[in-house]
């Protein structure tokens, strides 16, 4: 291949490749978008591994991101210190489990814990009323609001605990016709 | 015979050595854990050694014949990151012999999926240039639809039902611009351009009476004048049999043109409906998920614009609202003898309203009929009929509203039963026009008689008072004015159509300006200087009214079916109508309307439009085939003018254009003893069908009775769970194929495997603990256990509920250390420790 590129080396694009669903040339394009949100922060240079955090606030800014109501929680899912800021791995990693080619399976797991507000490892009610409300912009009554999530709960909820588990999420999900085409993000 | 084999191995290392040096490493390796499996192995009796070297082989072949399809590199790293793992496995407290069993199909797995992601990727690329070449002609085609956007606009702010009004209205403008492309391209272009001009034939000629007057606005208004006298009507038409130089056999085209109008639309109204059918029955599966689908998959990840993700959101409370809607439905339980009872009240009081009015209107009717016999006649007596029908359609309906309260249905029914209804207080209407006309046109045909006489002679004396002056030229002809005319009861009739459309344009579009836009405009500005509260009482704004709309579409429809065949101009102005209907009307709801204050949801089929709209064909198709059938043509005007009977043509053109056996075969074709045979069969053929449907209607109801009995046994089944012997769980949970564990090695991703590999397991080493010296190769033969251990340890399920002897909660989340990349470590409570 002929493009010489000094940002990665060779080996480090060959991993990225092999761990994410990108294409040499997209890891590159990803590299250029982190590069321009801070770029007096993050380095041309990756050859050396840097370690190089970008906040929350900038990540959310993104036109891909910008309307999404989830955005912040999908930044925190992906963030390794859980507080948002996102490595340039972290970066890639987010828009691959995003991507067109990722698998049902993957994404489900990452969807589950986009939707898992409180981070306890169960979509519970309060779980369930938070996403509502980012979805419809609160413009649902609060009985609306009980009802949804409760019929929710009875609707997705296998084991009887009153909560979502990640089986009761997968087992959801995988039934549901809309939601490759949905949980996508082109970049 | 182990020192052969490996004797054989070591050759093929060899081998491949030579090519590749960085494979070295990865055979010795392989290798190295193939030799301590073997060895291991070899101590166990009930274990053939046959298998593990057989598929140590296998891999080596496969590993041999992937490298060399290239990206060997990558495969190296692979090979050497997977026996990195396979190592990192033996800290896993499994035997010797189940982790060398394990290792070799994880190899093996990853091997497959390394050669996997290589082919199919390289042919994705090949194929992604056929696809994305389909994906933008769809992409295209979608774009063409007209008016998409606006329509989706309608439906994210007022919901589907309301959109579904506007879905309706594109289709039927889709119908009458064929039916416009049909009739314009194949009559009225071909008279305009091939036939005689304006002037030179009697019909073509405003008549020398009316001449001053065929100027006037208010006789254009009315569609007399210039216009009567033109293509738009029938009356224009020559009745030439060829007309120009293509010899077009306009006659017979107008036929021809005029059946296939019915045609079409018949064929597109059902298709339309088996179509709708088809969707129907092909959901309703999938009702099980119907609030969390909404929950976790409405929302589009992949949108960026603020508008659309104003309109995403507003569409998305829309939809809760609807099937809040639905749900709250459903759960009403009432008493039902009460129900009952009120909707049987209601449709008595209906079916009493309904009988009033149609004799109302029988006795209006009779009563003009008696008042065109006399003389001075005021305003009043002329347009009783059209007051009271007016009248009638103006406050009948939200009487049926009122009442209709008394019913409770579900949203969606009850406008079906409310469009019901004005559809049988409109048929009153039709039938008293369709009166009127008839009236009218026996009339005409009275007149005809002493009209044609009176031409008759008018035009002899003309050629003898000109023979008189000079003998040997032929006598000018008389000026085509100036001619006596019949009275064209075909023209008279498409007239009639036509100022009925026209009028019925008018009095919608009125309507909506002053009842939506005019008071909307009074709510909001003079809220401010009110007494009370416009907006929140009376009056507010008006919700979009779907079945009034609805119905105005179906019958305008119906009137234009009627009417095309006498006026093949009428097409034409319905297409105009339904353009400007479709901006006006958006305009109107987006921005006088209020949402309804319950949504619902559009049924999933339009089929009750459709089947409205197919019962006014037919009630159109009837008279229209009765004028033809049975009522001679004028003499003097239009393409049948001379003939005995309007269906003359066809024969005509049978006997002339065509060789001699057409005819033959039509004769015998028209045979009755061929034509009924034929109709019996196929009233057999429906009933067969019928039947055939019935039964596969039947076996998909019991289809779709046994998932729903299956879904719920397991729902009950993991509800149950914690009810049943712990032992007998813990067996359940093993003889369920573990899919979960060979799904972790599936992925693609080293570092997703070994997140997921510390996440899935964790709920095995439970059950592993459970059937400590029995094989485990993939929980499978796990019927034996011994009892005692099984009521110290319990399998982990999620949401760990019972706690382990003595042991508060041994480790965190069912999930275990999952978030990052890293790998963690299972931890496994002491006593389960090896």
């Amino acid at each position: 291949m002929g493009n010489k590129q000094t940002i990665f080396t060779d080996e480090q694009l060959d991993a990225y490749q092999d761990c994410t669903f990108f294409t040499r040339k997209e890891i590159l394009r990803l590299h250029g978008r982190y590069y321009e949100m801070a770029p007096n922060v993050v380095p041309m240079d990756y050859t050396k591994d840097p370690d190089v955090k970008l906040p929350m606030q900038l990540i959310i800014n993104m036109p891909e991101l910008k309307e999404n109501p989830f955005k912040e929680r999908i930044v925190e899912s992906f963030s390794e210190d859980g507080e948002g800021s996102l490595s340039f791995n972290d970066f890639v990693d987010m828009f691959s489990v995003l991507s067109e080619m990722a698998p049902r399976e993957l994404k489900a797991i990452y969807a589950f814990k986009i939707y898992d507000f409180n981070t306890d490892n169960f979509i519970c009610k309060a779980d369930l009323e938070k996403t509502l409300n980012k979805l419809t912009r609160e413009e649902l009554t609060a009985e609306e609001i009980t009802l949804v999530c409760e019929k929710v709960i009875e609707e997705a909820d296998m084991d009887g605990d009153g909560k979502l588990g990640f089986a009761d999420f997968e087992n959801m999900i995988s039934k549901a016709p809309d939601f490759l085409s949905t949980f996508h993000i082109r970049i | 015979k182990e020192d052969k084999e490996e004797d054989e191995s070591k050759e093929e290392d060899n081998g491949s050595q030579q090519n590749r040096a960085c494979r070295r490493k990865n055979y010795q390796r392989r290798n190295r854990d193939g030799k301590k499996a073997r060895e291991e192995e070899s101590q166990k009796k009930d274990r053939g050694k046959t298998a593990p070297t057989k598929d140590q082989k296998d891999s080596e072949n496969k590993e041999k014949k992937t490298t060399k399809r290239g990206k060997e590199g990558k495969k190296d790293r692979k090979n050497s990151t997977s026996s990195a793992s396979s190592n990192s496995s033996d800290e896993e407290s499994l035997s010797e012999e189940e982790l060398a069993m394990l290792k070799e199909q994880v190899e093996q797995k990853k091997k497959l999926i390394s050669t996997m992601r290589n082919k199919p990727w390289r042919m994705v690329k090949k194929l992604s240039k056929w696809v994305k070449f389909k994906r933008d002609f769809e992409n295209f085609k979608t774009q063409c639809i007209p008016w998409e956007m606006k329509i989706k606009e309608v439906e994210s702010h007022f919901g589907s039902s309301v959109a579904s009004y506007f879905i309706f209205l594109r289709w039927m403008y889709g119908v009458n611009l064929v039916l416009f492309a049909l009739i314009f391209g194949l009559v009225i272009i071909p008279e305009v351009l091939m036939g005689m001009p304006y002037g030179s034939l009697p019909r073509k000629t405003v008549p020398r009476a009316e001449q001053e007057t065929a100027m006037d606005f208010s006789v254009l208004w009315d569609f007399e004048g210039y216009i009567k006298y033109s293509a738009l009507f029938y009356g224009y038409y020559n009745n030439q049999r060829t007309i120009g130089w293509l010899k077009y056999r306009l006659p017979m085209a107008y036929f021809t043109v005029g059946i296939s109008v019915f045609g079409y639309s018949l064929m597109v109204v059902i298709r339309s409906m088996a179509r709708n059918a088809n969707e129907s029955t092909a959901d309703g599966d999938d009702n099980n998920f119907i609030f969390s689908w909404k929950m976790f998959t409405s929302w589009d990840y992949l949108i960026g614009n603020p508008e659309t993700a104003d309109n995403k959101f507003a569409s998305i409370t829309t939809s809760f609202k609807e099937s809040i809607v639905d749900e709250q439905e459903s759960n009403k339980d009432e008493n039902i003898h009460l129900r009952r009872f009120l909707r049987v009240l209601a449709n008595v009081l209906i079916i009493c309203c309904l009988c009033g009015s149609g004799y109302l209107i029988y006795f209006v009717v009779k009563r003009s009929q008696t008042f065109s016999k006399m003389q001075n006649v005021g305003w009043y007596e002329r347009n009783e009929v059209e007051i009271v029908m007016s009248l009638l359609g103006m406050f009948c309906p939200p009487l049926f509203e009122t009442i209709a309260a008394l019913e409770n249905y579900h949203p969606r029914i009850g406008l079906k039963w409310q469009l019901g209804r004005i559809f049988a207080l409109f048929l009153g209407n039709l039938y008293t026009f369709l009166l009127a006309l008839m009236d009218d046109v026996n009339e005409k045909l009275a007149e005809e008689d002493v009209v044609k006489n009176i031409t008759h002679w008018t035009l002899l004396g003309h050629h003898n008072s000109s023979a008189g002056n000079a003998s040997a030229v032929t006598p000018p002809p008389l000026d085509p004015a100036d001619v006596p005319r019949g009275p064209c009861w075909e023209t008279t009739v498409g007239i009639e159509f036509v100022r009925l459309t026209v009028s019925d344009i008018l009095v919608t579009y009125i309507t909506i300006l002053v009842g939506d836009f005019i008071r909307a405009c009074f709510v909001r500005f003079v809220n401010y200087c009110w007494c009370w509260d416009l907006e929140a009482g009376f009056p507010s704004y008006a919700e979009f009214d779907i079945s009034g709309n609805v119905l105005g579409l179906v019958f305008n429809q119906g009137m234009i079916w009627m009417g095309s065949f006498y006026a093949p101009g009428l097409v034409g102005i319905n297409v105009l109508r339904l353009l400007t209907s479709m901006y006006f009307q958006c305009w109107a709801v987006m921005s006088s309307n209020v949402p309804h204050a319950r949504v619902f949801k559009a049924s999933k089929s339009n089929n009750f439009y459709m089947g409205l709209l197919l019962l006014i064909l037919f009630l159109s198709l009837l008279p229209v085939a009765y004028t033809i059938m049975s009522l001679p043509p004028s003499f003097d005007c239009g393409p049948f003018s001379g003939k005995k009977r309007m269906y003359d043509v066809i024969q005509e053109t049978i006997e002339l254009d065509f060789p001699l056996f057409v005819a033959k075969i039509f004769s015998y074709v028209a045979n009755p003893g061929l034509i009924i045979p034929a109709i019996l069969l196929m009233v057999l053929t429906i009933y067969y069908l019928n039947a055939v449907s019935k039964a596969y209607q039947r076996a998909n109801a019991e289809l779709k009775k046994k998932m729903q009995m299956q879904r719920e046994e397991e729902k009950n089944k993991r509800n149950n769970k914690a009810s049943t012997n712990p032992m007998l769980q813990d067996l359940e949970d093993l003889l369920t194929p573990s899919t979960k564990t060979e799904s972790p090695p599936k992925q693609a991703e080293d570092k997703k495997t070994e997140s997921l590999n510390g996440s899935s397991p964790v709920r095995k080493p439970g059950r592993g603990e459970v059937l400590a010296g029995s094989p485990m190769a993939s929980g499978r033969g796990a019927a034996f256990t011994p009892p005692s251990q099984a009521f110290v340890t319990q399998p982990r399920t999620l949401g760990v509920r019972a706690p382990y002897p003595g042991q508060p909660r041994p480790w965190g989340h069912p999930l275990g250390p999952v978030p990052g990349r890293g790998r963690g470590q299972p931890c496994y409570p002491p006593w389960a420790a090896r």
